[in-house]
Parts: C-alpha cells; structure tokens; sequence
C-alpha cells in the first residue's frame, strides 16, 4: 500500500487484540508470589512451573483430551450429516422446505442457558451423561444448522450440470455424492469443519452440564480450580494459554481457505 | 439455479432432522413442561396455567436484565459493526501480510469462552493485570470488581475484543470478491473515497455484513460465560444479562416454573427479531 497511514487501524488493531494474550501468556510463566506481589510488564523470575503442573497432573492433561475427543466426534458427525442435507436443500424443492431450513437455523439462534436443565435430565435419563458421546451429540444442536447453512451456499455455487453429466455417466447417487460432489465442494467442507470445531471448542455451558468426571472438558477444570483455591492465577493462566493453541493450529491450517471459503459460501 | 422438486429429498435430511430434534424438542417440552406446573419433584405436577408467565413478565428483575441485555447487544453492535467495516476496509489486499492478519485477527475467535472470560478478568484486575495496573498508574480510579461503570465498560470492551474479528473477515471476503476493474473505473470517474465505498465496497459487503450482524446479534443475546467468568454477573447484578438470570433462577434457586417460563419468553424474543433479519436478508438475496 502507498499511504502508510492505511496500516496503522490494522497494526493498532491487532496491538488491542494481542494485549490481553500478552497478559495471559506473562502470567503463565511467573510464580505465585510474584503476580501477588504487584504488576511486572516482563516476567522477573521465569518459570515453567505452572505448565509442569499441567503436564504431570492426570486431571489438567485429561481435561484436554476429553475436549479435543468431544470436539473432533462433533465435527466429523455435524458435517456428515450436514453434507446430504445440504444437497437437498441446494437441489430440491420439497415439503416443507423453507420452513425446515428456518426451523434448524433457530436451532442455533436459541440461548444454551434454555436447554442447559432440560439437556442434563434428557442425557442422564438415557444414560449417556458424562460420556463424551454426550457433549458431542449435544453440540449438534447448533452447529449442524451451521454447517447445513454454509455448505448449502457453496453446494449452490456448483452448476447443476455435473450432476446431471455424472448420472448419465451412469454413476449411482452415493458414488457420484463421494467420489465426485464432495471433493468439488473441498473447500466448503473445510470451512464447515473449521466453524464446527470452532464452536464446540469454545462452548462451556452445555460441555459443563453434561459432564462430571470421566469426560470433563478443559474448560470446566478451569472454572472448577479457580473457585476452589482463588490464587492460583499463574497455573490458570497456563491452562489458558494451553486453550489457546489447537485454535492456532486450526486457523494455521485453514488460513487460506477462510477468506476463499467466506467469499463463496454464505458465512 | 432452478430446483427440481422432488419429495425424495426428505430422505438425505432424515439424519438432521432426528439428530437436531432429539436435542431440540425433548429439551423444549420439558421446559414447557414446567412453565405452566408446579412440581414438588417425583414427577408430580400441578397445573399453573399462565401463573409463571404473569409472575415474569411483572417482575421488576426480569424487566432489568432484558434491559441489560438490550443496552448491551445494542452497544456492542454499535461498536463492533463499524469498527469491523474499518479495518477490514484498511486491511492490506494481496501479499504475505495478509495471512499474518487473518490469523492474527482469527486467534480471539477460537479461544474458549470461559478462557475470554478469564483472560479479561487477569487483564483487568487492579494491581495485578496490565490493564488495571496501566489505568490506576495513570491516575484513574479503575476496580471493574466494585465499579458497576467500569464492569460495564470492561464487559462491553471483551466482547468488542473477543467478536470484532468475526465482522472484519465477513467484510473482507466480501471485499476481496470485488474485481480491481472497479477500482480502476472508480479512479478513471474521479470517483471520491466516499462513493467508492458507498456505491462499490458497501453493495459487496451488504450480503456478509447482514449474516455477520444477525450472527453477533444471536450470539451476544445468549452471552453467558464470559461475563459470568470476568464479573459474575456482579458488582451486585449490574451485569446481570438475560442468560446469567436464567441460569441463577434454574440451577441457583431451582425455581423451575418461572425460569422455564422466562426461557419460554426468552427464546420467543430471539426468535421474532431473528425471523424479521431473516425475511429480510432473503428478501434482499432473492432482489
């Protein structure tokens, strides 16, 4: 760009949004006594006790496998069921259609705290609570409309031709769906799976309700250690910064597709 | 594109349909369930009829935290829409920075919300956070734990923090679909900055910013766990917003009735602006 002042709104953007991590991440690598004993902008004493902590103690390490177990079913389960869904919807006109496609989009417009009672009789009663089959069928509530939504927009991108070619062709539905439908529409299932992992990594309150010990999230051990013993800021700020790195890697991975996929999809 | 109509269809949704209506209409008749009984536990129910709703819509707590929520999602809309629009207007367009600031701006997006919540609180705190100690070295009197002003502030700061990023990268793809012949048609004209936006930047963008507002709308009426982690809900019930009441009435009090009939009036809320942004969003893609 010629005009250098067209970079400082974006520089000065991303300073705001890198402060607060910037605190997460000192913090994390301080000890106790001296984040009680007043504010350092550069860590005094360094230390990687906190995150030693984590990585020996089966309760932290087991918050993050039971969320990543939770949040990976979710994804692959959302999207496979979104993909022959969205076709219907890109392709057809049937009964009912308009009402059904607004019908799941409330789905994901209803606030959680509604369900959050309701959800932990309904799992408990079939026995599924505190399983991460739990969380991750729980979570379709919101991010199956999602993905039906965006991979309905990309599936309108693709001419109807090729379907059309592939029949002739004499593929069956379920061949030409996979071999062909599927990895013209790449992109789009990226980006869907991007925004299913997405919210089910971040979501608390239903991870929360529906767990106890076996499948506890990340998340709820968090909260659970800092009502519990108030001071240990520093190993809850290594928690955090943990939290923060399979959403980096995602977005890493996707970084190309996000823009690319948000242009020709709906989202 | 022409759709062939086909009730066969119904079949490729089946999947959906049980998975979402199992999490869905179970969970919604429980709820209306209670919202017109009394219960004692042990599955016996009284019928209350419209007592709860009544005793809702009547109460003075109820009236407040929807008033929260309304200044909230209102003030975060107004801060988030535009500011998002401005970067993402003044975000470079080719080259290897822009990877940089997609990731960079994508990071808050996909951090645990109870995580949001928590960081806000250690940035925040007076003393020992940087912002709180940054603030009250500067001379100003900042303890967002017993300020209802500076929990407010602090709250609406974190959501613009946490979800600007949502509306920068919906309004940059949008930008980035606009060929530069445009551009160049627009310079040629003597076209002003302000028409260009107007009149080339702002039609492209029209379609992801409406999505990107009816999904920050969505998302800040249910907001729950980061100002529950940041302020509790407190100083006293300052920021007290509809999903933090519900969840103190549901799990803290256990009042069953009036919390299922808040949820009732609650989600009927959400639905009906909802259903006006749709209509309107697919009014205007169907022009």
């Amino acid at each position: 760009m010629t005009n250098p002042k067209k970079w400082l709104v974006p520089t000065l953007y991303i300073l705001f949004l890198m402060l607060p991590i910037y605190g997460l991440l000192s913090m994390s690598v301080k000890s106790t006594n001296e984040i009680l004993s007043g504010f350092t902008f550069f860590p005094q004493n360094f230390t990687l006790e906190n995150y030693k902590v984590i990585f020996t103690d089966s309760t932290w390490y087991n918050g993050y496998i039971n969320s990543i177990i939770y949040v990976v079913m979710n994804t692959l389960l959302s999207v496979t069921v979104a993909l022959p869904a969205a076709y219907a919807f890109s392709r057809y006109r049937f009964l009912g259609d308009k009402h059904l496609f607004f019908w799941l989009l409330t789905n994901r417009m209803a606030p959680p705290a509604i369900f959050a009672l309701p959800f932990f009789q309904l799992y408990s009663a079939i026995g599924l609570f505190d399983t991460h089959l739990a969380v991750a069928i729980a979570h379709c509530l919101f991010n199956i409309p999602l993905a039906v939504w965006i991979l309905e927009g990309f599936m309108s991108g693709v001419p109807k031709e090729l379907d059309e070619t592939a029949f002739l062709d004499g593929y069956s539905f379920a061949r030409f769906f996979i071999r062909i439908f599927i990895p013209t529409i790449a992109a789009g299932v990226g980006v869907a799976m991007f925004f299913c992992f997405m919210y089910s990594w971040v979501e608390l309150l239903f991870a929360k309700t529906l767990t106890a010990v076996e499948a506890k999230p990340i998340a709820a051990t968090m909260t659970r250690t800092a009502s519990s013993s108030g001071y240990e800021l520093g190993l809850l700020a290594a928690a955090g910064s943990l939290t923060i790195i399979p959403g980096a890697m995602v977005i890493y991975f996707v970084r190309n597709y996000i823009a690319k996929g948000f242009a020709l999809g709906r989202v | 594109m022409t759709k062939t109509q086909s009730n066969k269809a119904w079949w490729l949704v089946v999947p959906v349909l049980i998975l979402v209506a199992f999490n869905a209409f179970i969970p919604l008749l429980t709820v209306i369930n209670y919202a017109f009984q009394e219960t004692f536990g042990n599955n016996v129910f009284f019928w209350e009829g419209t007592t709860w709703f009544e005793q809702v819509l009547n109460s003075s707590r109820f009236h407040q935290s929807m008033m929260r929520q309304l200044a909230f999602t209102g003030m975060i809309l107004l801060i988030e829409v535009p500011l998002g629009i401005g970067v993402a207007l003044t975000m470079p367009r080719k080259g290897p920075w822009v990877s940089v600031c997609l990731v960079l701006m994508a990071l808050p997006l996909l951090i645990p919300w109870n995580v949001v919540g928590a960081m806000w609180n250690i940035f925040a705190l007076p003393n020992i956070g940087l912002l709180g100690h940054t603030l009250n070295s500067m001379g100003i009197d900042y303890n967002f734990t017993q300020q209802p002003v500076a929990a407010w502030i602090t709250t609406v700061i974190m959501d613009v923090w946490h979800w600007t990023s949502l509306i920068v990268l919906l309004c940059y793809a949008g930008l980035s679909s606009i060929p530069d012949d445009y551009y160049q048609a627009a310079h040629i004209d003597g076209a002003s900055r302000w028409a260009i936006f107007r009149y080339i930047q702002l039609p492209k963008m029209k379609r992801v910013l409406t999505i990107g507002i009816l999904l920050r709308f969505m998302d800040s009426f249910m907001i729950y766990t980061e100002p529950f982690v940041l302020t509790g809900g407190g100083p006293g019930n300052t920021t007290t917003f509809l999903s933090i009441d519900l969840v103190k009435m549901a799990l803290g009090q256990f009042d069953l009735g009036p919390a299922a009939a808040m949820s009732l009036i609650y989600l009927l809320v959400v639905l009906l602006i909802c259903w006006v942004f749709y209509t309107i969003m697919m009014r205007n893609e169907e022009q």
